[in-house]
C-alpha cells in the first residue's frame, strides 16, 4: 500500500471519525450517569435535521451559517433527549425501548418537518457547510503535519477538545465522581446526599447536546442536505465506540478513529492492491462486522457502569 | 384494576394518547386531523367517510398486506423477550429471509407443491441463522444481543444488495429477473374479490405463526423452559435448565418469525427480489407491535392490524395534504405511552392515595 494514498485517506477517515467520537463522549456521558441512551441515532438524526435547516435557511444572511446550524443541532439534540430522560428517570420507563421509540419518533419527526418546511422528503441542500482548513505551523510538521493538520474539518479538533473536556469532568472533577457514582451505585450515592435524577438528567442531557452536535457535524461535513439516510447508524456505530473504547474518554477517541478510517477504506479500497477485487457492499458492512468481532473480542474484559439500564429503586439495597 | 384488565387497559390508553398527539401535531401544522382520521379509516375499511363514493375493497387487500410483515416480527420480538432476550434483529432476519426466497425462487425448478413451501421453508430458515449468531455470542461471549443485532441488520442490508446487484445482476439495479409462478403466494382469485389489490395466500404462513407461537410458548414444556429463563435466569439454571441453549433456540425462533415475513414481502407482496437503499423499517414496527400486544399472540394480532391501517393509511394521507410520516410520529408515541405505563400507573396510585387521604381528612 502506497503511503500517498494513506495521506488522502485522512481527511476523510478524520471527517468520519468526528461525529463519531462526539456522540459516543455523549453516550458516556449518559451511561456512566447510570442510563443506556440507545436513541443516539435519533438524537443524531434531529441534530443533523436542525443544522441542516438553520444552514440553509440563513445562507444568504450570513457566513456564519453553518456554525449557527450546528448550534441549532446542539440545541435540538438537547430538547428531543428531554423526552428520553423524562421516560426513563422520571417514569420508570424501560430504557432501550424508551430509546427505541425516539430512535422511530426521529425518522418520523423529521422528514414530517421537512415536508412542511420544504414540501419534499429532504431539506433543500445547502451550498456550503463547514469548511476545510489547515493550522497554520503545525501543517509544516513533516508527516504528522500533512496527517492531522492540513486539510481537515474544524470539527475533528472540536472532537478532540472534547475528549479532552470530557475526561477532565468525568475524572478530575467532583462532579464526575458524582455522576459516575450514580452510574455504579446509585442507591449508595443517594445515601451520601447526591441527587441521583439530577445527575442523570444531566447525563442525558449531556448525551443529546453532544449527539445532536454530532448529528450536525455529520450532515454539514459528509452530506449536501439532510434525509432519512443522513446518519445511516453511525448513532449505533458510536455505541459500538462506547464498548469498544470502554466508556472511557480516550478509549473512544481511539475506537472512532479506527471506525473513521474503516468506513475510509470503503472510498479508498479500488485503489490498494488485494483489496480491490472486493465488492463495494464488503466495505460498507466492513464497520458494523468489525464491530461484532470488537465486541467478541473484548467481551468480559469490558465492563461498563453497573447500574446502567437498571431502574432507579430509591429502596432497593 | 386487576392484572388481566391492565394488560388491556394500558395499552389501549397509549394508543389513545398516541392519537391524540398525533392529532395535535397535524392541527399545529396547519393541517386537519379529520382528514387523518378519515384516510385511515379508509386504509382499512375502503370505506370514504366525507366523499359519497362506493367501498373500494382494494383499500382491505393492501390494508392486510400491511399487517401480515409487522404481525410476524411482532411475533419475532416476542418471543425473544419472552426469554429475557431484547431482539432489535428482526429487520436483518427478515432481510435474509427475503435473500433465500429470493435465492430459492430463482434457481430452483420444482412443481408449485414443491417449490413454494420450498421457498418459505428457506426464508425461515435464513431468519433463524441469522438469528443463531447473536444469540450464540449473549450464550457463549456475554455480548449484549442488543448491539449485535442492531449490526446484523446492517450486515443483512449490505448482504442482500451485494448478492441481488452483483450475482443475481439486475438491469435497473433495483429488482431481480420475476419469479416463476411456481414460486408465488400471489392469487388471482383474492386480487379480483378485493378490486386488483397485491392479496395474497401469505396470511396462511401468519395464520399458522400465530398459532404456534401460542402453542409453543403456552402449552410446551419447551415454552415453559423458555419464559422461565426470562423470569430470572438464575433460578432456571438452579433447576436444572439450559438456559444457553434456550437462548440460542429462543433467538433462532424468533429469527424464523422474522425470516417468514421476507419471503411473504418478496413472493407475495412483490413477484422478484428487491435492492434496498436502506432498512425499511419492518423491524421496528415488530417491536411496536409487540410491545402494544402485550407479547402474547391475540393481542400481536390485533396490535398488527391497528399498525397496518397506520400504514395502509400513509399513501391517503399524503393525498390529503398530510405527510406520511405522521403514521410514525403516532407509532413512535404510542411505543413511548407504553414504555412509560409502569410510572403513570405509580403516579396514578400516588394521586389516588392523596387522594383518599384528603377525602379522609374531609371526613374528619
Amino acid at each position: 500500500m502506497s503511503f500517498k494514498i494513506l495521506f488522502e485517506m485522512f481527511p476523510i477517515a478524520l471527517m468520519f471519525a468526528a461525529p463519531i467520537i462526539i456522540a459516543s463522549l455523549g453516550g458516556l456521558f449518559s451511561e456512566r450517569s447510570g442510563i443506556v441512551n440507545i436513541a443516539l441515532e435519533g438524537i443524531m438524526m434531529v441534530g443533523a435535521f436542525a443544522a441542516a435547516t438553520v444552514t440553509v435557511l440563513l445562507e444568504g444572511s450570513t457566513p456564519l451559517a453553518s456554525w449557527l446550524g450546528l448550534t441549532a443541532g446542539l440545541a435540538a439534540g438537547l430538547i428531543f433527549s428531554l423526552l428520553h430522560a423524562a421516560a426513563s428517570i422520571n417514569l420508570k420507563a424501560n430504557q432501550v425501548i424508551s430509546g427505541t421509540a425516539l430512535n422511530i419518533l426521529a425518522g418520523g419527526l423529521t422528514v414530517y418537518l421537512c415536508q412542511i418546511i420544504f414540501r419534499q422528503q429532504r431539506t433543500r441542500a445547502f451550498s456550503n457547510g463547514i469548511q476545510k482548513m489547515s493550522v497554520p505551523l503545525l501543517e509544516d510538521i513533516p508527516v504528522v503535519g500533512r496527517m492531522f493538520f492540513s486539510g481537515n474539518y474544524p470539527t475533528f479538533y472540536i472532537s478532540i477538545f472534547l475528549v479532552l473536556a470530557t475526561w477532565f469532568l468525568v475524572y478530575k472533577t467532583p462532579f464526575g465522581l458524582r455522576m459516575r457514582s450514580c452510574g455504579e451505585h446509585p442507591q449508595a450515592a443517594a445515601s451520601m446526599g447526591i441527587n441521583v435524577s439530577l445527575m442523570r438528567y444531566i447525563g442525558v442531557l449531556a448525551s443529546g447536546a453532544l449527539g445532536g452536535l454530532a448529528g450536525g457535524v455529520m450532515v454539514l461535513t459528509a452530506d449536501i442536505q439532510y434525509t432519512l439516510v443522513t446518519i445511516h447508524g453511525t448513532g449505533f456505530i458510536a455505541l459500538a465506540s462506547l464498548v469498544f473504547g470502554k466508556w472511557n474518554p480516550f478509549g473512544v477517541l481511539g475506537a472512532g478513529l479506527f471506525f473513521g478510517f474503516s468506513t475510509a477504506l470503503s472510498f479508498y479500497a479500488k485503489d490498494i492492491p488485494g483489496m480491490s477485487s472486493l465488492p463495494g457492499e464488503f466495505f460498507y458492512a466492513l464497520p458494523y462486522i468489525l464491530t461484532i468481532v470488537a465486541l467478541v473480542v473484548f467481551a468480559g474484559k469490558a465492563v461498563g457502569p453497573k447500574a446502567a439500564g437498571e431502574i432507579y429503586d430509591s429502596g432497593k439495597r | 384494576m386487576t392484572k388481566r384488565r391492565e394488560k388491556v387497559v394500558l395499552p389501549l390508553v397509549a394508543v389513545f394518547l398516541g392519537f391524540l398527539l398525533g392529532s395535535i401535531i397535524v392541527l399545529a401544522t396547519g393541517r386537519s386531523p379529520l382528514a387523518m382520521f378519515a384516510a385511515m379509516i379508509k386504509g382499512f375499511s375502503g370505506i370514504d367517510i366525507i366523499n359519497d363514493v362506493p367501498i373500494n375493497t382494494r383499500h382491505i387487500g393492501e390494508f392486510i398486506i400491511q399487517a401480515m410483515p409487522i404481525i410476524l416480527t411482532g411475533l419475532a420480538f416476542a418471543f425473544a423477550s419472552r426469554t429475557g432476550l431484547f431482539s432489535i434483529g428482526a429487520e436483518g432476519q427478515l432481510m435474509v429471509g427475503a435473500l433465500a426466497a429470493t435465492t430459492v425462487a430463482l434457481l430452483v425448478q420444482a412443481p408449485k407443491a414443491i417449490h413454494l413451501p420450498l421457498v418459505i421453508l428457506s426464508s425461515a430458515a435464513a431468519g433463524a441463522l441469522w438469528g443463531a449468531i447473536p444469540g450464540f455470542l449473549k450464550a457463549r461471549f456475554n455480548v449484549h444481543e442488543v448491539t449485535v443485532s442492531i449490526m446484523m441488520n446492517y450486515i443483512a442490508l449490505h448482504l442482500n444488495n451485494f448478492v441481488i446487484l452483483n450475482i443475481f445482476g439486475s438491469v435497473d439495479r433495483v429488482k431481480t429477473a420475476f419469479f416463476p409462478e411456481s414460486a408465488l403466494l400471489k392469487s388471482p382469485f383474492l386480487q379480483s374479490l378485493t378490486r386488483g389489490s397485491r392479496l395474497n395466500w401469505g396470511f396462511i404462513p401468519v395464520v399458522v405463526a400465530l398459532v404456534i407461537f401460542s402453542f409453543v410458548i403456552n402449552k410446551t414444556t419447551f415454552g415453559y423452559s423458555l419464559r422461565a429463563v426470562g423470569y430470572n435466569k438464575e433460578a432456571a439454571r438452579y433447576a436444572g435448565m439450559k438456559v444457553n441453549r434456550n437462548i440460542v433456540l429462543s433467538m433462532m425462533i424468533a429469527g424464523a418469525f422474522a425470516g417468514l415475513a421476507g419471503s411473504v414481502i418478496t413472493v407475495g407482496t412483490f413477484n422478484f427480489g428487491r435492492a434496498l437503499p436502506s432498512a425499511e423499517g419492518y423491524g421496528f414496527d415488530g417491536i411496536a407491535v409487540a410491545l402494544v400486544g402485550g407479547n402474547q399472540a391475540s393481542g400481536i394480532l390485533f396490535a398488527g392490524m391497528l399498525f397496518g391501517m397506520l400504514k395502509a393509511a400513509q399513501p391517503l394521507m399524503q393525498s390529503q395534504g398530510i405527510p406520511r410520516e405522521i403514521a410514525g410520529i403516532i407509532q413512535a408515541s404510542i411505543v413511548l405511552f407504553v414504555a412509560m405505563q409502569y410510572g403513570i400507573k405509580l403516579l396514578l396510585e400516588k394521586f389516588k392515595k392523596k387522594e383518599s387521604v384528603s377525602a379522609e381528612v374531609d371526613r374528619v
